[in-house]
């Protein structure tokens, strides 16, 4: 089986790229809503990405 | 008043949902695509289905029932009940032995969560289709 070898990011991009895809499917009721919902939600899981990844940054030093 | 009216809804008969719940269980999407959603169930089934490749591929492991400490039992039973969401794609993977052992490693843990985040996106999808089955969504 071939195997994917990602960044800490790229695992974290693509993990919220699906999901963000299916939660604006499941969620809303019209396709204008799954689509804005969709994209909320990957806003907020990048939002999330770098606030956390720059705490544990500046945490550390 | 909406609430007393949704309260008021007689229940779907069980034969207008079990065909889109169990086909889409089986196959991500599948419960939308029988119910000619086609646009969504495509979407749904690649993107379930990508996932857990990918899970597969980072080498992520899947969860086995175990009993022991209420942590260790919740996260191993949680775990499985949620890579036996994925349906086919789990089935297949046990039968044609691509379960991998549990490794150490930032990617092979990546991996085991896309393989259980799959398995309940797939029951999101699932509770949807029963939904729309149901008459309670469009």
């Amino acid at each position: 089986m071939p195997t994917m070898k990602l960044s800490h990011f790229e695992a974290a991009f693509l993990f919220a790229l699906f999901t963000s895809i299916v939660l604006g499917i499941v969620t809303k009721r019209t396709d204008r809503d799954r689509f804005h919902y969709g994209i909320y939600t990957f806003v907020c899981f990048m939002v999330a990405l770098f606030g956390i990844g720059w705490l544990m940054y500046l945490g550390h030093r | 008043m909406p609430k007393e009216q949704e309260q008021k809804q007689p229940p779907a008969p069980i034969s207008a949902w079990v065909p889109a719940v169990a086909l889409g269980w089986l196959i991500p999407g599948a419960g939308h695509l029988l119910l000619k959603r086609t646009g969504r169930g495509l979407l749904l089934l690649v993107t379930i289905t990508v996932m857990f490749l990918c899970g597969l591929m980072m080498r992520g492991a899947m969860f086995q029932p175990q009993s022991g400490d209420l942590l260790t039992t919740l996260i191993n039973t949680g775990g499985f009940i949620g890579n036996l969401c994925a349906g086919i794609l789990y089935l297949l993977t046990v039968w044609l032995g691509y379960n991998q052992p549990d490794m150490a490693g930032a990617v092979h843990d990546y991996g085991t969560k896309f393989l259980v985040t799959a398995g309940l996106l797939n029951l999101l999808a699932i509770v949807d289709a029963f939904e729309i089955a149901a008459g309670r969504k469009d």
